[in-house]
């Protein structure tokens, strides 16, 4: 089984976040980024089926040149080899636009199965697998919590709301969107962090896939959110915060 | 005909309750735009739910029915829905943002070579449509222009907009068949199930304590549970904490579990994404522990305190003890 998982650099959880000065993006200066989290478990989902079925499993990932750190810890924790559509300005790209180029990337590779995250925790638009699906002429599912591939066909699991979940077989090749905690991720080994210096990043750039299309979403300014409730912030040390908040769950929200 | 078209969603002859939200929302737009508003309800057997569609302020409903869409499946829906957009000939079509929705509606968008903006939580009309949409799991704001001619699509978040402030009125219903062949959806889906009855209703708590990934590790919960015995209060979590096995799944409250509005909810190391806002925000009174003050949790809460948990929560229990006795 050949196997695309589509990864995202992001920035790590719990950045400080502020917007750059034009108001367009953030300021990235002092970030330190890691691979964004549904997809480090859509990557550890397709070892597990190469582990199962054998096969070859292919990072794809389309970023800056900073990314290529994000891919080389997918080579380590055991994906083949990478393709890394280097790009600088993704800014300028919208949903489509990125999931053009990964799409005209995949389909030289001619997969059996590609895998992505679910949506990425910095922009969250939650489609970029889709829209590859739709691009490529694949059958998708989303926000998938289980995988079993047979002959030439799939059975996944996936989530509904409120508890519910739902099995979809479908033919392959076919894209799929995986959900946190869909399996427990493995750590990278040393033999592993030792072999990804030997394996092969081929750098593609945005013109080799076709060029870049203009945007039609444009993401015109970022900015904090006002806030819409009144929060009494607590102050002071954890005791005398600690007080004063059971004194007001006594006094005036009456709960203790 | 230009104007906006609210795509709503309904699963077994009954409404998902976002779908008046996102009706409301689509009033509001039209008026902003100066054009009309139309809504569609997609499926089989629709005739009851289009009616009462039919009691709202609207310039038309469509029941669009096909027996192919008793099921769902995104190539199903995909290519109703775009068929209907094609005979409407809507400026914007509005969903909202739930999970069917993100599964198909994405298809639809490239289909007219648009981005849907997904998850927006509202809109202005200025010098043409600007969608207001959340990054980094709510952290920041941002404003994102469309263009070109539409159509556009957008979806709309959960409590974004109140289902009651859509306006009542009067349309005419107009049923369509879209031409669908059973070969063209890939997708045979199975029927939906629960993975075991709930033993635990959290609904029913006075007072919950909730955790999230602000407690690093498993051994810690138990400084969160303290609290909770203090209390008198249920355990709970957000989706990481149940993902990791630290607490059951079904102690998770958010889109993907439990939705919980007890008389005090208190929020122990917990951002605050969307995903599980949804599921709390209804409390009647929330409160926020959390390091990073700017943490979305915040943007909810009626009481918080910034610092750090493993210190607060500890405080917090000795002060309760003090007053249980």
């Amino acid at each position: 089984m050949k196997i695309i998982v589509a990864i995202k650099q992001v920035p790590v959880r719990d950045s400080q976040l502020k917007p750059e000065a034009g108001g367009r993006w953030i300021e990235e200066g002092d970030l330190s980024f890691e691979i964004n989290e549904p997809d480090a478990y859509a990557l550890e989902e397709a070892l597990q089926l190469k582990e199962k079925h054998g096969g070859e499993v292919i990072a794809l990932c389309l970023g800056p040149a900073r990314a290529s750190q994000t891919i080389r810890e997918a080579l380590a924790k055991g994906a083949d080899r990478a393709l890394h559509v280097e790009e600088e300005d993704t800014a300028g790209l919208d949903t489509l636009g990125v999931a053009a180029l990964l799409a005209e990337a995949a389909k030289r590779e001619s997969p059996d199965l590609i895998l992505t995250g679910l949506q990425s925790d910095d922009l969250g638009y939650g489609q970029t697998g889709v829209v590859m699906a739709e691009l490529l002429g694949l059958p998708h599912a989303t926000i998938i919590m289980q995988v079993e591939a047979g002959e030439g066909k799939l059975r996944v699991k996936r989530e509904l709301e409120d508890g519910w979940f739902q099995h979809v077989e479908m033919p392959l090749p076919a894209v799929l969107t995986i959900q946190s905690g869909i399996n427990k991720l493995r750590y990278a080994t040393l033999m592993g962090i030792k072999k990804a210096k030997t394996k092969e990043i081929k750098k593609l750039a945005a013109a080799d896939l076709g060029g870049k299309r203009a945007s039609a979403a444009v993401l015109e300014k970022v900015y904090a959110p006002q806030r819409t409730k009144q929060t009494q912030m607590i102050e002071g040390d954890a005791k005398t915060a600690a007080a004063k908040l059971v004194e007001k769950l006594r006094f005036e929200v009456r709960a203790i | 005909m230009s104007g906006v078209l609210v795509v709503m969603e309904a699963r077994g002859g009954a409404w998902n309750r976002m779908s008046f939200e996102t009706l409301a929302a689509g009033q509001q737009l039209a008026a902003g735009l100066g054009v009309a508003a139309r809504a569609a309800v997609v499926g089989s057997g629709v005739a009851g739910l289009a009616r009462e569609l039919a009691g709202y302020k609207l310039e038309k409903v469509y029941a669009v029915s096909h027996a192919l869409l008793g099921e769902y499946t995104a190539d199903g829906f995909a290519a109703a829905v775009e068929a209907l957009v094609r005979r409407d000939g809507a400026d914007v079509v509005l969903f909202p943002h739930t999970y069917q929705v993100r599964d198909f509606a994405p298809k639809v968008a490239t289909r007219f070579g648009r981005v849907l903006v997904s998850d927006a939580t509202g809109f202005r009309a200025e010098g043409g449509l600007v969608f207001v949409r959340q990054l980094f799991q709510g952290k920041l704001n941002a404003d994102v222009r469309v263009s070109g001619d539409g159509p556009q699509f957008a979806s709309i978040q959960a409590g974004a907009f109140r289902a009651e402030s859509a306006e009542a009125g009067q349309a005419a219903v107009e049923e369509f068949a879209p031409e669908l062949a059973a070969g063209t959806i890939r997708q045979k889906p199975e029927a939906p199930f629960r993975e075991s009855a709930r033993a635990v209703d959290l609904t029913a708590a006075e007072i919950i304590v909730s955790v999230g990934r602000g407690i690093k590790e498993k051994e810690n919960i138990g400084v969160v549970e303290e609290l909770a015995k203090a209390l008198g209060a249920e355990m709970a979590a957000s989706r990481p904490i149940c993902d990791n096995g630290w607490l059951p799944m079904e102690r998770q409250v958010g889109s993907s579990g439990q939705t919980v509005a007890p008389k005090v909810y208190v929020a122990v190391g917990i951002s605050g994404a969307i995903q599980h806002l949804v599921g709390m925000k209804g409390s009647k009174t929330i409160v926020a522990i959390n390091k990073d003050a700017n943490a979305p949790i915040f943007e909810v809460a009626d009481y918080g305190i910034v610092g750090d948990l493993f210190e607060v929560v500890p405080a917090l229990v000795a002060e309760v003890r003090k007053v249980r006795g």
